[in-house]
């Protein structure tokens, strides 16, 4: 069952919501958004554009694995925290900040690395648990998606 | 007494094993055979800096370097390096080095060497920051760190099921052993108000006068005792020759059962000179070296009589520190190098007969020494000095042992009878492991092809530093520059040291005979003897130690899996059952119990008619939930649920709630509409007593979960956190928005653990699917 609607609907749709995705994540140090967050978003255009085009092609348009995307993320964040203690010797996840200030992004800084090492890791994680629970022999054989 | 430096290149120098682990399995790949030869350039290299250090540190100054790391919690980086951490240090790095050489063949072709390199580095730089370490955290995180990476090791061959048992057996009873040092370390520092082992050091009178000592010096022994396999622990020492020959070698011989040992002499100044010291130590030891020793000529499988030896030395180790006086205390920095000289090479030559000829059963090993001449000589020296024979290191040692054990006020007899004893059977072991695979008639089995120079670098490397150390044990080199500051550090004081091989007719020469003449007495009977003496040995087993390891491991899983039968029965409802009711008992009855239950307490004015509105949608969406009667619609309904409280987040103005709250319930209605497909449509329906059960509960929960919102409305505004977070968040933090500012930077160490319990939970789902029957 694929809907045209849908289908023509998601291509313009999943772009969208993955730059709305960083959006949400670069704006999160001052105004409600966050990695977190814009993780979710992400994922959700990912199932969406799955929904559309079958789980494989949500799989290809994401490119990474998933499983290795929350090992990126995961040694983001931690290697976030560990600059600290090899730069200044503080201690594990002291934050540092940049000096010049960029447009529309601000100061960057570990705590931006941080939300960025989260933001990989939802999204490793959300499709993670999608794909695998709707592999092939699992929902598509049966016709339903 | 000392002078500190600062050694910046310190902390660097100690994590360049976990660093160099980490790139280990890409190592591997491209350089292939090579890969041994190229890891062990970082202990080799490692090891001369620590030469360079010898004429510094004998000159009496101390190298010590500081980092901040959780300062909070009094948790540094903080390295100390003096005579006897450098002379262990030079053990780890020495020995690393010859026995990643020797693995490269050992393991040669095996499919996960890239696994053990990764391990045994791992394991090389945690033995490191144990023996440098100078904060007692930093040493405690160290020591587990060789507990884990030790059983990893032991379980190397991790398909045989006699692997599995021993990994977890040495795991549980090392790590059980850490966790009360850790309790005795956290007393040390509690007593005297500072976790770094100096200062504690320093105020060794604290201690000693604190009414916690006793509890503080059980805990710590505890944690020793075990690491170093002491009665009755050390049932797990034998089992761990599961693992392969080069970790036999490194961990379970030459490094990681030595740590005991280490943090023993490390507090000696702080603990120790206490009658409570004494007799735990000299008894405990004593029956250690004794046992090891007697149970050790009995066994017929190589690698079998080298664990009970070493269990036998690590005792007379702990005895010798014991007794505390400088010369015992000298003598067990001696013993400790010459240990690991003679055990690193044999353990090495048992693993190159074990590789080459199939076997490691004495009864089955006959006539070697013209097919490996390379092990045979290696065994020889190695032999030769564990049997404390002139002019090897071992004679050395076995004479200022008895000379310490003489000069003692009281129990001089006993304790020298002990180890008069502990050393005849010694003598006996060293005769079996180098005449019976040897000499005699060569028997079935017999080498398939030449030893590897790789392999036989290693034991012979180790033999001739053996006789080398003996012959120049006078020497400023060995007695002035390795000994006496391990010694002098352990004392507290500046010591001298002077060894020789030549004393003059002392009643120590004496009893060294009586050593090799009855060590060759019970050689010669020992094959009468044995059959009997194991009949004895394994009837006593069935009440010792290890079999009460086996019940209390059979009683814990058995009391986990009743409990685990009785509330996770697998049944999620039951689950949510169990955890809304003690819910309800714990947070509802606290309320009632205090008095709290009254309508002045909720912020009932917060509520308007949008609040209303929603209110009544969500309690019927909670209602069709409920009653329909297709899986599907009762997801939507509860997708319709989570949306009404997501605009509650927003009517409270809690935007970023909101947002994760949307993404989230789309998510989670996308995950269920994948699961629930699969599943039939309702057909077996709640009866009517279990429906009215549910909902007492599940109302009384929606009544107490609506009154907390209430009441923490009623009385937010005075929070210390609110207001602590709203003045700082941009002045400390540099962010305007305080919810992701409190996520990434006040609480980013919550969130860390939180992505990574995520990456857990969707890892386990993975595996579950993954691993199905019919995949």
């Amino acid at each position: 069952m694929r809907s045209l609607i849908l289908t023509t609907a998601t291509r313009y749709l999943l772009p969208l919501m993955l730059l709305f995705a960083v959006f949400i994540l670069l704006r999160g140090h001052h105004h409600p958004g966050g990695g977190f967050i814009g993780g979710l978003v992400a994922s959700a255009g990912f199932a969406l554009y799955g929904f559309a085009y079958g789980m494989p092609e949500a799989q290809r348009v994401l490119f990474f694995d998933p499983l290795k995307l929350i090992g990126v993320g995961l040694l983001t964040a931690v290697s976030s925290g560990l600059l600290s203690p090899i730069l200044n010797q503080d201690p594990f996840m002291t934050s540092l900040w940049g000096k010049t200030s960029y447009a529309a992004l601000g100061k960057l800084g570990t705590p931006l690395m941080f939300d960025i090492g989260v933001f990989l890791t939802v999204i490793g994680v959300t499709m993670l648990i999608i794909l695998t629970l709707s592999e092939e022999d699992m929902v598509e054989e049966e016709g339903i998606i | 007494m000392h002078e500190a430096i600062a050694d910046p290149g310190l902390v660097p120098a100690l994590l360049s094993g976990y660093t160099l682990s980490l790139i280990v399995p890409w190592l591997s790949r491209i350089l292939r055979q090579m890969t041994g030869w190229f890891l062990a350039l970082l202990p080799l290299g490692l090891f001369i800096h620590f030469l360079t250090l010898v004429d510094e540190v004998a000159s009496g100054q101390i190298l010590t370097a500081n980092i901040a790391w959780v300062p909070s919690l009094n948790v540094n980086l903080s390295l100390v390096v003096d005579g006897w951490g450098l002379c262990l240090a030079l053990v780890v790095t020495g020995m690393g080095a010859l026995v990643i050489i020797y693995a490269s063949s050992y393991l040669h072709g095996h499919a996960a060497i890239g696994r053990f390199y990764t391990f045994i580095l791992i394991f090389m730089a945690s033995m490191l920051v144990l023996v440098l370490a100078d904060n007692v955290f930093l040493m405690f995180i160290a020591w587990e760190l060789t507990s884990i990476s030790s059983f990893f090791l032991i379980g190397f061959y991790h398909e045989k099921e006699s692997s599995q048992k021993a990994a977890l057996q040495a795991l549980l009873v090392t790590g059980a052993g850490g966790l009360a040092m850790l309790a005795g370390l956290v007393g040390l520092t509690a007593v005297t108000g500072s976790s770094s082992l100096q200062e504690i050091q320093a105020q060794a009178n604290l201690i000693l006068q604190s009414p916690f000592y006793a509890p503080i010096l059980g805990l710590i022994l505890l944690g020793a005792f075990t690491k170093s396999a002491q009665f009755p622990f050390h049932f797990w020492l034998p089992n761990a020759m599961a693992g392969p020959a080069p970790v036999s070698t490194y961990l379970h011989s030459a490094t990681m059962v030595k740590a005991g040992v280490y943090l023993l002499g490390r507090l000696q100044p702080t603990l120790g000179q206490t009658d409570a010291w004494f007799y735990t130590l000299t008894i405990v030891g004593g029956i250690t070296a004794l046992l090891g020793a007697w149970l050790s000529w009995q066994k017929t499988d190589l690698k079998e009589i080298l664990a009970y030896s070493t269990v036998s030395a690590l005792g007379t180790l702990v005895l010798l520190v014991g007794i505390g006086t400088e010369l015992a205390l000298k003598t067990a920095v001696l013993f400790l190098l010459i240990h690991a000289l003679y055990k690193g090479g044999l353990f090495m030559a048992a693993g190159i007969i074990d590789h080459e000829t199939g076997t490691r059963d004495v009864r089955q090993l006959g006539g070697l020494r013209r097919k490996m001449p390379f092990a045979f000589v290696a065994v020889l020296l190695a032999t030769l000095s564990m049997a404390g024979l002139p002019p090897f290191l071992g004679f050395i040692g076995k004479e200022l042992m008895y000379e310490a054990a003489l000069a003692l006020p009281s129990y001089a007899l006993l304790l020298t009878g002990v180890l008069l004893l502990t050393n005849v059977l010694m003598v006996t072991a060293a005769a079996i492991l180098l005449l019976r695979p040897f000499f005699g008639k060569p028997k079935a089995a017999q080498p398939h092809h030449k030893t590897p120079f790789n392999m036989w670098l290693g034991p012979l490397a180790l033999g001739v530093l053996a006789l080398a150390f003996g012959l120049a044990a006078s020497s400023e080199a060995i007695s002035g520059n390795l000994i006496a500051p391990a010694v002098s550090a352990i004392v507290g004081s500046q010591q001298h040291v002077h060894l020789a091989l030549w004393h003059g007719l002392t009643p120590m020469l004496g009893l060294s005979a009586v050593t090799l003449l009855g060590g060759a007495g019970m050689f010669v009977v020992h094959g009468r003897l044995r059959p009997s003496m194991v009949r004895l040995d394994t009837a006593v087993q069935q009440i010792g130690p290890g079999k009460l390891y086996q019940w209390a491991l059979a009683g814990t899983l058995g009391v986990a899996d009743w409990f685990t039968r009785k509330f996770q029965n697998g049944k999620l409802r039951y689950y949510l059952l169990y955890v809304m009711f003690f819910m309800l008992l714990l947070v509802g009855g606290t309320l009632v119990f205090r008095g709290e239950v009254a309508w002045e307490n909720l912020a009932l004015t917060r509520i308007g008619l949008p609040e209303l509105i929603l209110a009544v949608v969500l309690l019927a969406a909670a209602g069709a939930a409920v009653r329909v009667e297709s899986r599907l619609a009762a997801v939507a309904a509860l997708g319709v649920v989570g949306y009404s409280i997501a605009v509650f987040y927003i009517l409270f103005s809690a935007p970023d709630l909101a947002m994760t709250q949307f993404a989230i319930e789309t998510l989670t209605v996308i995950l269920f509409v994948l699961v629930l497909y699969r599943l039939p449509r309702f057909d077996q329906f709640s009866s009517q007593q279990t429906r009215v059960r549910d909902a007492v509960v599940a109302g009384f929960v929606g009544l107490l979960m609506a009154g907390l919102t209430l009441m923490a409305q009623a009385v937010s505004g005075s929070s210390v956190l609110t207001n602590f977070f709203a003045e700082s968040t941009y002045t400390l933090a540099g962010g305007h928005n305080i919810v992701n500012v409190i996520l990434v930077d006040f609480r980013g160490f919550d969130t860390m653990v939180e992505i990574t319990v995520l990456s857990v939970a969707a890892i386990g789902v993975y595996a579950l699917l993954k691993s199905r029957p019919g995949k």
